[in-house]
C-alpha cells in the first residue's frame, strides 16, 4: 500500500521525507563533513576533487557545483544540510533561500522586509499564486518532491 | 518537589544569534525583534529557575542521516555549542543537569514516550539563540547561562515528525515527571523554533501572519485545539519549515491548567515579520 503524502500538492515545495532521505543519503552526509574547519578547507580548494572522495551520483555533483539548491533538494538533500555548503561559501540562509525563488538577493530581502510571499494563491498546485511553477523562471520541472 | 513555574515560547532564527555575535542588535533592521525582548530579559531576571527545559530541533548538528531520533533528551553535565559551518557561535557551554534529565527520561519512558537518551551531544542555534534572546549576549568564557538547561531535541528535519497531539501529550508527561522529583527546583520549560516560514523551493519566504496569529490565540486559550491542527495545515499554511511550531505544544503540554489546574497568565506576548526569512513569535505564560 501506497504510503500517506498528502504534501504533494503544495507548490514550490519538497519534503524531505524517508524517500528522499534515502536519495540523498550521501550528499547531505558530504554536507555535514564540512562542519569540520578543515574540509571546509579542502572542499573549498578543490570541490570537483572533494566531491569525487564522496559516493554521490553525477548529478548530485553538477548541483552542488553549480550551487542549484532547487535540483540538488530534487535529488535528495535537505535544506539544513546543505546550508553548511553555503556557509562554506559565506552565504547567508537568506542568500541561499532567496536562491531558489527566481528572485535577486534584494528583490528576496524586499520580499521579507514587505512581510514575507502571501500564502495567497500558493496553497495548492493550480491556483495562481507567485510560487507556482507557471510564475516560475525555473519553470514547471522543479519544485515538485521528485521532480 | 520540582514544578514547573512557566512556559516560554520563541523563535530560533539562525540570524538572530548572528545579529548579536557580530554587533547588529542596533542597526534598524534589528532593534525590533531585540526590543520584542526586553521585557523578557527582565522577566527572566526577576523569575530566575533553577533548571530550564529546553525544547528545540537539532538542524543536522549532533544528528545527521547517521541516526534520527525523534525525541531525545540530553543527560549529559554539559553541552558545546557546535560549529555548524561557520564556526562556533562565541557563548557559553551549556551547563546540564543530568540528575534530573535522568529523572525525566526515565519516568517519560514509563509513561510510553520512546525518549533517545544522548550522554554526549553538541548543540546548535536552536538552543542557544533562545538563550541569547532571553538571556542577552553572553561572553563565552566570562558569562554564563542563568541556570543549567536539560536540551530535548524533536526531529522536525526529516518527514513524519511528531503530530502536535503526541507533542501535546508528551509535554503533559515531562510535566509529570518533574513533579516526581524529590529536589525543590523550580523549572521553566521552552518551546522553540517556527514561526511561519519556508527555507526552500520557489516558495521559499512564505509567512502567514493570520495564521501565526491564530495560532498564538490558541495556544494560550485553547491548546488541545492547537494540538489537533494536522502536520498538512502547518506545511500549507505556514511553511514547510512551520512544523516546527509542534515543539511549542510539548511546552504547552506541561502547563498546569492542562491537567486541572488554573489557566496560566501570559505575561507577554510578541510578534514580529522579519527576521531573515522567518516570523518570530514570542510568549511567556506563567502558571498562577
Amino acid at each position: 500500500m501506497a504510503l500517506d503524502k498528502p504534501y504533494q500538492d503544495i507548490p514550490g515545495t519538497t519534503i524531505f521525507d524517508a524517500e528522499q532521505s534515502r536519495k540523498g543519503y550521501h550528499l547531505n552526509q558530504f554536507c555535514m563533513s564540512l562542519m569540520k574547519a578543515e574540509n571546509r578547507e579542502r572542499f573549498k580548494a578543490n570541490q570537483r576533487a572533494y566531491l569525487d572522495e564522496w559516493p554521490m551520483s553525477e548529478d548530485q555533483k553538477q548541483a552542488v557545483l553549480s550551487m542549484d539548491l532547487n535540483r540538488a533538494m530534487a535529488l535528495g538533500g535537505n535544506i539544513y544540510f546543505l546550508a553548511k555548503i553555503g556557509a562554506t561559501h559565506g552565504l547567508s540562509f537568506q542568500q541561499m533561500a532567496g536562491s531558489m525563488t527566481g528572485l535577486s538577493e534584494e528583490a528576496y530581502r524586499d520580499m521579507m522586509i514587505k512581510g514575507g510571499r502571501s500564502v495567497q494563491g500558493n496553497r495548492y498546485i493550480g491556483e495562481d499564486g507567485d510560487a507556482q511553477a507557471q510564475h516560475q523562471p525555473q519553470g514547471a520541472s522543479r519544485g515538485k518532491a521528485g521532480a | 518537589m520540582a514544578r514547573i513555574t512557566a512556559s516560554v515560547y520563541t523563535s530560533h532564527v539562525p540570524a538572530i544569534g548572528a545579529a548579536l555575535d557580530h554587533g547588529k542588535r542596533d542597526e534598524p533592521y534589528w532593534k525590533p525583534v531585540f526590543q520584542g525582548y526586553e521585557f523578557s530579559k527582565q522577566w527572566l531576571r526577576d523569575n530566575r529557575p533553577d533548571v530550564i527545559f529546553l525544547v528545540y530541533n537539532d538542524h543536522a548538528t549532533a544528528f545527521s542521516l547517521d541516526m534520527i531520533p525523534t525525541f531525545a533528551i540530553g543527560t549529559a553535565s554539559s553541552f558545546v555549542p557546535a560549529d555548524e559551518g561557520f564556526g562556533r557561535r562565541p557563548v557559553p557551554v551549556v551547563q546540564g543537569h543530568p540528575e534530573l534529565a535522568s529523572h525525566i527520561a526515565q519516568s517519560v519512558i514509563q509513561q510510553d514516550f520512546d525518549l533517545t537518551i544522548v550522554n554526549k551531544m553538541e548543540v546548535d542555534h536552536g538552543l542557544t539563540v533562545p538563550l541569547s534572546l532571553m538571556c542577552g549576549q553572553q561572553d563565552p568564557v566570562q558569562g554564563a547561562w542563568p541556570c543549567p538547561v536539560i536540551p530535548f531535541a524533536v526531529n522536525v528535519v526529516q518527514y513524519p515528525v511528531p503530530s502536535g497531539r503526541r507533542c501535546f501529550m508528551l509535554g503533559q508527561a515531562i510535566a509529570k515527571a518533574v513533579a516526581s522529583f524529590d529536589e525543590d527546583l523550580k523549572v521553566q520549560i521552552w518551546g522553540t523554533g517556527g514561526m511561519s516560514h519556508q527555507l526552500q523551493g520557489p516558495r521559499a519566504g512564505l509567512i502567514n501572519k493570520e495564521f501565526d496569529n491564530a495560532f498564538l490565540d490558541k495556544l494560550i486559550a485553547d491548546p488541545a485545539a492547537a494540538a489537533a491542527i494536522p502536520h498538512i495545515d502547518y506545511v500549507r499554511e505556514a511553511g514547510s519549515e512551520g512544523i516546527e511550531l509542534v515543539m511549542w505544544l510539548i511546552a504547552r503540554g506541561a502547563m498546569a491548567d492542562i491537567t486541572g489546574g488554573k489557566p496560566p497568565t501570559v505575561r507577554h506576548r510578541f510578534y514580529h515579520v522579519p527576521a531573515s526569512n522567518t516570523a518570530v513569535g514570542h510568549l511567556i505564560l506563567e502558571n498562577s
